[in-house]
């Protein structure tokens, strides 16, 4: 054993689901952030409930880490078929840790993967736990394996099953502690990769629809709908398990399109509002998404993507609806589209898409998708104030009561900025009808030409405002790299990790993220792509959408398009190979 | 007190001379005026078709939104803002037809608000085609040699699904459908009333003769509106006896009772600048 590697470790668990793959990640996960680790995972696991193959794999650092990466230093086996499927993942000198029935013949592995089989099932009854326990027996052998403090696990699971009782978290810590002991007692203190406690900050483990939901909770979201729509269903869960804590209405609709006429009701009296779904889910939400437009109506739509087309493959990741969130529902409208890049300004961003929505009167999209929906990572805590709550204007009480008695209220006044004070029903002398029609200042249908312009010009005009109170994105890196990587949402993460190892092998790389494709930050990316030395586009779709989106924008062609479209997120070496493979052909 | 003029607008209704949704707009406006409430309280939501213009030519807050989706966005108003008295009006065509998913589970919900169908078993906006509601064997532009199916009957269907105030009257009683309104409003759940509304452009078949020629009112026969199963019994009458009036009302929780987080105050009235997720950050630590 040459292998030497401190608090550097990617630890991987598969098998079928319903065997509490995800739950024996996160007691991993928090143990190891506890201990002053920072951690990222991602899971993958196929659309059905019981059975098929799930994993969860956990990568652990000193240091904050943006993605997972390739290389599983052990991987807990529940089955042989995840010993089949990924022993080639495995990094030199890494281990298997696996049931003594599923133990593989060395002959079938490389010679420098160990494997550390375990029985199960004597250990299960030694104890005299239930056999689901073998997950923790395997966590506690995992942990025994990279010599870490057990008794910070022992306090993670005494907190996660605080609810559920004392006999509940005795079996569970004595299943760990058999496994750890399990491998103390059997095997020679030599696995090359270890786990050590730097301090002691406790840090969050959360996913992208997790920082969502605390972001529109913080930003006073009342109101939420959705249809179950896997990556978006556990917003739904979440924004459910919080209603009465922070009255909030959830809905789960009859089909999306309720979901998001719902939302515009509810944005429409004046509350905060938000629906969420899936490229499919958005398909039928897609009038709605023009009627609140129309209405100038402030609601929020998450669309967290999958791959598609169609049903396409429900519980994996693709950024394939980047040009139908910006240019679904008929006609043109003001459109603001935001999409953050890591799981920390999922939170920031909501929170900015709640003020957008208010201030400009328009439907505003956050375009998410199943990586950084669903893939965990530790994090220190949100400054919740960092983003002020603006409400937009609402019309002056004093003017209103000063108004004639019995008109319609000028809801659509034309103004420079194309914003029009609003009124909310209940208000006296505010009464105005919203219509889908096109209409004049007071909401009545009309379809001169002259009202057709005027009306067109003044929605647009508040996307003109908003452009010009946006900031323009910024170039992160050395001014005179050697490439620059233009990328947008989840992306981010693994060409962060893909940056870091290319500036270790002497190679300067900066990079331009974009973070709202509407309005489009189209003359820094102009300027940024006619001054850069070479121009990189990492896009997780099969056309290069965003190309082509920069294309439309800017008029420029972007030559070397980093795809992928297998519905998984791009590892970091993948990104590092394509980079270093644009520079060797000049 | 709510007086017309506090109602009508400057805008005069363009539907057809003789259309049944004149009678519908005067029931509803003789209804608010008897029921007394200030306009400004008031949301009415519409979706598309000669109905959705309603909230055009009535000054309360209104929302013309997209055919067939009235109910969500009425639905997610009243629980937005419960102080509001909440109307959806539909035809038969948004209502029954696109509409018709929403429609079932807004029932299922019972949420306190009244929806009146503009029921004129014709798409009369869109110039005369079939709707779910129109006759077997009815000709129409998109049925010229009649319609196959069996029309939907939607106060059984209501009945069955829910509703806890199923009623159906006629625009040309105005006095008949501005009581209904009022008894629908006052009644504290969804309430459905199903309107028979001629279309003088394009259903040559069911008439204003037609419909007064067989329509009988459902409280001169002793029908006691608490018994669902003689409510769903009358719902099957057709031909040359039509009932109108109440067919079943029954008290049920609503949608809003059910929700503690509206319990003490609206939810558009709650403030929203002091929360505080502190607490929910622990909780993923």
């Amino acid at each position: 054993m040459n292998i030497m590697q401190k608090n550097k470790l990617t630890w991987k668990i598969g098998g079928k689901a319903g065997e509490g793959i995800m739950a024996t990640g996160m007691i991993f996960s928090q143990s190891c952030t506890r201990g002053g680790l920072h951690i990222y995972d991602v899971s993958e696991y196929p659309s059905l409930i019981k059975g098929g193959h799930n994993t969860l794999q956990v990568r652990v650092e000193d240091r904050e880490v943006f993605s997972q990466e390739r290389g599983v230093n052990i991987l807990i086996a529940l089955n042989r078929e995840t010993i089949s499927m990924h022993k080639d993942e495995i990094a030199d000198s890494g281990g298997i840790i696996c049931d003594v029935a599923d133990a593989v013949d060395q002959k079938e592995l490389r010679n420098d993967i160990r494997v550390y089989p375990i029985p199960f099932n004597d250990i299960i009854k030694d104890i005299n736990a239930q056999p689901i326990m073998k997950n923790n027996v395997a966590l506690g052998a995992s942990i025994a394996l990279v010599d870490y403090d057990f008794e910070i696990v022992v306090k993670v699971i005494r907190d996660s099953f605080k609810r559920k009782g004392d006999s509940i978290i005795n079996e569970n810590t004595r299943a760990a502690k058999a496994g750890y002991d399990f491998i103390k007692k059997n095997f020679k203190n030599d696995f090359g990769y270890k786990l050590e406690k730097i301090g002691d900050q406790e840090r969050m483990i959360l996913t992208g629809n997790d920082t969502i939901c605390i972001g529109a909770i913080n930003a006073g979201c009342k109101f939420y709908s959705a249809y179950p729509m896997t990556p978006a269903s556990s917003i739904l869960h979440f924004m459910a398990a919080q209603e009465r804590r922070f009255n909030i209405v959830v809905k789960h609709t009859e089909d999306e399109i309720s979901a998001i006429n719902m939302a515009i009701g509810a944005g429409f009296t004046g509350v905060r509002a938000m629906c969420g779904t899936s490229g499919g889910g958005f398909c039928l939400m897609t009038e709605g998404y023009g009627l609140a437009g129309m209405l100038e109506v402030p609601i929020v739509v998450i669309l967290s993507m999958r791959p598609g087309p169609s049903t396409g493959m429900p519980t994996w990741s693709e950024q394939g609806d980047l040009k139908f969130a910006m240019n679904a529902s008929q006609g043109d409208f003001p459109r603001p589209i935001l999409i953050p890049g890591d799981i920390e300004e999922s939170f920031y961003m909501t929170m900015e898409a709640f003020n957008i929505a208010e201030k400009y009167q328009t439907p505003v999209i956050i375009l998410s998708d199943k990586n950084l929906a669903e893939s965990h990572k530790s994090l220190d805590k949100f400054d919740t104030a960092r983003v002020p709550i603006e409400r937009g204007e609402y019309a002056d009480a004093s003017e209103l009561a000063a108004s004639p008695d019995n008109t319609f209220f000028k809801r659509y006044r034309f103004t420079a900025t194309g914003i029009s004070p609003r009124t909310l029903p209940g208000t006296k002398k505010g009464i105005y009808t919203a219509t889908s029609d096109e209409h004049d200042e007071e909401g009545v249908i009309i379809e001169s030409i002259d009202n057709r312009l005027k009306m067109m010009h003044k929605r647009e005009q508040k996307m003109k405002t908003l452009a010009s109170e946006l900031k323009q994105p910024e170039l992160i890196g050395p001014a005179d790299a050697d490439v620059t990587v233009i990328f947008t949402g989840s992306t981010k993460g693994p060409i962060k990790e893909a940056i870091i190892i290319l500036e270790k092998e002497g190679i300067k790389v900066n990079y331009l993220q974009i973070s709202y494709l509407n309005p489009f930050p189209t003359e820094k990316v102009s300027n940024v792509i006619d001054s850069a030395r070479k121009i990189v586009v990492v896009d997780n779709n099969f056309k290069g959408q965003l190309c082509d989106i920069i294309r439309e924008k800017t008029g420029k062609t972007i030559v070397h398009k980093i795809l992928k479209y297998d519905g998984r997120p791009f590892y970091p070496e993948e990104i590092h190979n394509s980079i270093k493979e644009v520079m060797s052909h000049g | 007190m709510v007086k017309m003029t506090d109602l009508n607008t400057i805008e005069k209704p363009n539907w057809c001379p003789g259309c049944g949704d004149f009678g519908i707009l005067m029931a509803l406006k003789s209804a608010i005026i008897e029921l007394n409430i200030e306009p400004e309280n008031i949301a009415v939501i519409s979706g598309i078709g000669c109905s959705g213009k309603v909230p055009h030519w009535l000054r309360t807050y209104g929302l013309h939104g997209i055919h067939g989706r009235a109910l969500p966005v009425a639905a997610a108003t009243k629980l937005c803002n419960h102080e509001l008295t909440v109307f959806a009006v539909g035809g038969d065509g948004d209502g029954y037809g696109i509409g018709m998913c929403h429609f079932i589970h807004a029932m299922r919900r019972n949420i306190n608000m009244t929806y009146i169908v503009h029921n004129n078993m014709i798409y009369g906006l869109t110039t005369g085609q079939t709707s779910p509601t129109s006759e077997k064997g009815m000709r129409s532009k998109s049925t010229p040699s009649g319609v196959i199916e069996v029309p939907v009957n939607p106060i059984a269907l209501a009945i069955s699904s829910g509703a806890t105030f199923v009623a159906r009257s006629f625009a040309g009683d105005v006095k008949h459908l501005q009581k209904t309104i009022v008894d629908a409003v006052k009644h504290r759940g969804f309430s459905l009333i199903d309107v028979f509304q001629q279309c003088v452009s394009f259903n040559h078949d069911n008439t204003y003769d037609w419909y007064k020629q067989r329509i009988y009112d459902l409280s001169t026969v002793g029908h006691d509106p608490a018994d669902k199963l003689k409510a769903f019994a009358k719902a099957q009458e057709w031909g040359d006896h039509i009932p109108i009036g109440v067919f079943y009302k029954v008290l049920t929780p609503t949608y809003e009772d059910e929700l503690p987080q509206i319990k003490d105050v609206a939810l558009v009235k709650q403030p929203i600048d002091k929360i505080d997720v502190g607490g929910l950050m622990d909780d993923f630590v």
